[in-house]
């Protein structure tokens, strides 16, 4: 353990350093900057939500988190230890701490095995306990995530959208982690199961002590359940914060846009009456924009953002943006009308 | 009609206004299956004025996409059987000749779908097929044709549409393959665009530009549109009225506004309740018990009785889609003694709240 002056609550669960992840694209012609200079921790106990549009590099950020694979660059350190200078052994066993949990509960598990032994599963590659112990586990978990006990016997196919993600969740608390990240995990399910799945995950954090980083790019969903979360845009991050600022006092334009452009369940007499709509797409993480990312479909862009790219700082307590004009001040309330045809 | 503010809601307009252009009645869609016939929708009952926006929602495998393709005809091969009348502007859809179908299907009504990519052909340029809908449709010259496939490409928001007319629909990104879609859809000047979950695959902010482009089309060519989602937000941001279906029957007709505000049906209200909202709450979240019974295990009379709060003995009986004034429907028997919430979560913590409250 480093730090010894940090209180040892206080001190991360995860901590990233210039994480960098990069791909040969299928041509093996170029490089796409999947992940390009992330810094973060994260804390114990919390939910920490990462949220962003698609090809962003959420999944690959939760990938990276749990060494499914190797930063290209910078350092991940998981309770203040570098899992990859750990002997072979070590490591296999440290994983197990770290677990991921996908959108598609029917990737996850294999249709021909009964539902208790897909639970049994990553115990037995483990090699803990003798067979009695792995399967009271087993069973303890399905019943934790509210499976009735008969459920064990049955196949995948036999089992709605929400029980198989309830399944999946009992496999990888079998485990007993210490952190769960969690990518899109209810984005597959139907909406009037979703909010049970997301009570689910509040009971056992509170039950269990865990940490999740969850990953969606449904904006409810993330500030309905992290503490905190940051947003991320071609491979960065682009905003940082209390998840109450972020998202009722955004500082960073993009943020601005995105919780302007999410359609929200609401009357007419309640919608917001100016909507930013972004012109464009996003630009290609192969060849991204010079200077700031954002800039080609900003609608605050000035010279200075082609030619230098803004700096992560932190620009409120706890409350961190990359934008070279992001203002402390600003209230969704005073949102000049911009863009809107 | 003058294009109106976006967002302004029209409901009371188009829904007093003309005769429909489209009435729904009795729909039902059966098909074959391993284990016998299946009734997958049944009694469905709509009406849509010309230039009304109407939401479709519900769950996965409620019916919502068989509907829209029942009203084109456009049914699987084990379909067997199509219960009801669909009045399109005096024809009966379902029981019309097939070569009066195909004079209707992609010119009078159009539809897109979610995945714009199985719906265009990759052999082919996104000009030539957007033009040969329209020369399908009419007699008119390929330069005709090429010069409104331009304009359409304009209308939809291409950007310099003279550089993208030529392009395969794999060159474009996934926003502009389904602007393609919807410029080929509205080639013909359709009266109806049925849209099927026409920006799940899409991004959050190219979403709302899609959606915005649909709302302008209505409002501007008087284009009725049909619009099947499973996302209430996309509802309330685009649509003037909401129909909720469950388990293959519509259960609830009305504006958005005020199925938003005071459904009537308990599974609508679940369903509002359930939903996790932008601000944070951190709280439980109200959740429906119980799952959506399968076709082959349908009970009798509500379908929803055994995940409802409010079943009584009475629910057992064989319902309608009872009027419930106002231009109003719903189907369930104890909508006048309920007094349900609908998506309104405390005011004081949501920004749109304290926008709207200036
Ligand atoms: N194995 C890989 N090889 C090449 N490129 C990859 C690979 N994995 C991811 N990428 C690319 O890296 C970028 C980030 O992808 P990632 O899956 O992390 O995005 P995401 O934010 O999770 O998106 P989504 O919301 O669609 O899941 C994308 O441009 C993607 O195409
Ligand atoms: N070809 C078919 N054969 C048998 N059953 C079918 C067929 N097509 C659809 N169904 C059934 O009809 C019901 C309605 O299907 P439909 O595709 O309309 O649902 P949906 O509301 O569009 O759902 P989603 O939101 O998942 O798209 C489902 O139960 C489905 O399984
Ligand atoms: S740095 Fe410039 S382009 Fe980037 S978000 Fe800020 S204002 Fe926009
Ligand atoms: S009819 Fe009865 S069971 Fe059905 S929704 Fe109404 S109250 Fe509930
Ligand atoms: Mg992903
Ligand atoms: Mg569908």
């Amino acid at each position: 353990m480093t730090a010894a002056s940090a209180e040892p609550s206080r001190e991360p669960i995860v901590s990233v350093r210039d994480l960098q992840v990069r791909f040969q694209t299928s041509d093996r012609r170029a490089t796409v900057k999947a992940v390009d200079g992330v810094n973060f921790d994260v804390r114990r106990g919390e939910t920490f939500g990462i949220i962003g549009e698609s090809g962003s590099g959420k999944t690959t950020i939760g990938r990276a988190l749990v060494f499914l694979l190797k930063p290209s660059a910078g350092a991940i350190l998981h309770d203040g230890t570098d899992p990859l200078a750990l002997s072979r052994k070590q490591f296999q066993s440290h994983r197990r701490d770290y677990q991921i949990i996908f959108q598609d509960p029917n990737a996850a598990l294999n249709p021909r095995m009964t539902i208790l032994a897909s639970v049994l599963e990553p115990l037995e590659l483990a090699g803990i306990g003798t067979k009695a112990e792995r399967e009271r586990q087993a069973r303890e978990a399905l019943e934790r995530v509210g499976l009735p006990q008969e459920f064990g016997e049955r196949y995948p196919h036999q089992l709605s959208g929400g029980q198989k993600q309830r399944v999946v969740i009992a496999r990888a608390l079998t485990l007993r982690p210490k952190l769960i990240v969690c990518d899109e995990v209810v984005a597959a399910l139907d909406m009037s199961i979703r909010g049970d799945v997301l009570n689910l995950f509040a009971d056992l954090q509170r039950d269990l002590g865990l940490t999740y980083v969850f990953i969606t790019h449904d904006l409810a969903v993330v500030s309905h359940i992290s503490e905190r979360v940051a947003v991320m845009y071609l491979g960065q991050f682009v905003e940082l914060g209390p998840t109450e600022a972020v998202s009722e006092r955004p500082l960073h334009p993009y943020t601005q846009a995105l919780l302007s452009a999410e359609p929200r369940p609401l009357p007419s007499s309640m919608r917001l009456e100016e909507r930013i709509v972004l012109q464009g797409e996003v630009p290609s993480p192969i060849d991204p924009p010079t200077g700031c990312r954002f800039r080609t479909r900003c609608p605050h862009a000035q010279p200075l953002c082609a030619e230098q790219a803004p700096e992560w700082r932190e620009l409120k307590p706890d409350h961190w943006v990359a934008c070279h004009f992001a203002d402390p001040n600003f209230s969704p309330d005073q949102e000049p009308p911009e863009e809107t045809p | 009609m003058q294009a109106g503010q976006p967002g302004e809601r029209r409901s009371e307009v188009a829904r007093d206004g003309a005769r429909p252009l489209m009435s729904v009645r009795g729909l039902g869609i059966r098909f074959k299956t391993s284990q016998g016939i299946w009734q997958a929708t049944r009694k469905i009952d709509f009406d849509i004025a010309p230039g009304e926006r109407v939401g479709i929602v519900g769950e996965s495998g409620c019916g919502k996409t068989i509907t829209g393709l029942s009203i084109l005809r456009l049914l699987p091969g084990n379909f067997a059987g199509l219960d009801g009348k669909i009045i399109f502007d005096g024809t009966d859809l379902a029981s019309c000749g097939a070569r009066q179908m195909r004079s209707i299907r992609g010119k009078r009504i159009a539809m897109i779908f979610q995945e714009p990519m199985s719906a265009l052909d990759p052999v082919f340029t996104v000009g030539h097929q957007i033009a040969e809908t329209l020369r399908v449709h009419t007699s008119i010259s390929y330069e005709e044709a090429r010069a409104k496939t331009l304009e359409m490409l304009r209308r939809v928001g291409i950007a310099s549409p003279e550089r993208r007319i030529d392009d395969y629909p794999h060159q474009l990104s996934g926003g502009m393959r389904q602007r393609v879609m919807i410029a080929a859809a509205l080639i013909c000047g359709p009266q109806l665009l049925i849209a099927d979950e026409p920006t799940t695959a899409l991004d959050v902010t190219v979403q709302a530009q899609i959606l915005e482009l649909l709302r302008d089309i209505s409002e501007t060519s008087q284009t009725a549109l049909m619009l099947i989602t499973h996302d209430l937000g996309v509802v309330a941001e685009t649509c003037t009225r909401m129909i909720t279906m469950y388990a293959g029957e519509v259960i609830e007709d009305a504006s958005v506004d005020e199925a938003l505000v005071r459904p009537l049906h308990p599974y609508t209200s679940g369903l509002l309740r359930s939903l996790p909202h932008l601000s944070p709450r951190h709280g439980r979240l109200p959740s429906i018990p119980g799952r959506v019974p399968s076709i082959a295990e349908m009970p009798n009379g509500c379908r929803f009785r055994a995940r409802c709060a409010h079943a009584t003995k009475g629910c057992e009986a064989e319902q309608a889609l009872q009027d419930a004034g106002g231009g109003r429907k719903v189907r369930c028997w104890r909508f006048a003694e309920l007094n349900l919430p609908g998506a309104l979560h405390p005011p004081e913590t949501s920004v749109a709240a304290r926008v709207a409250a200036q």
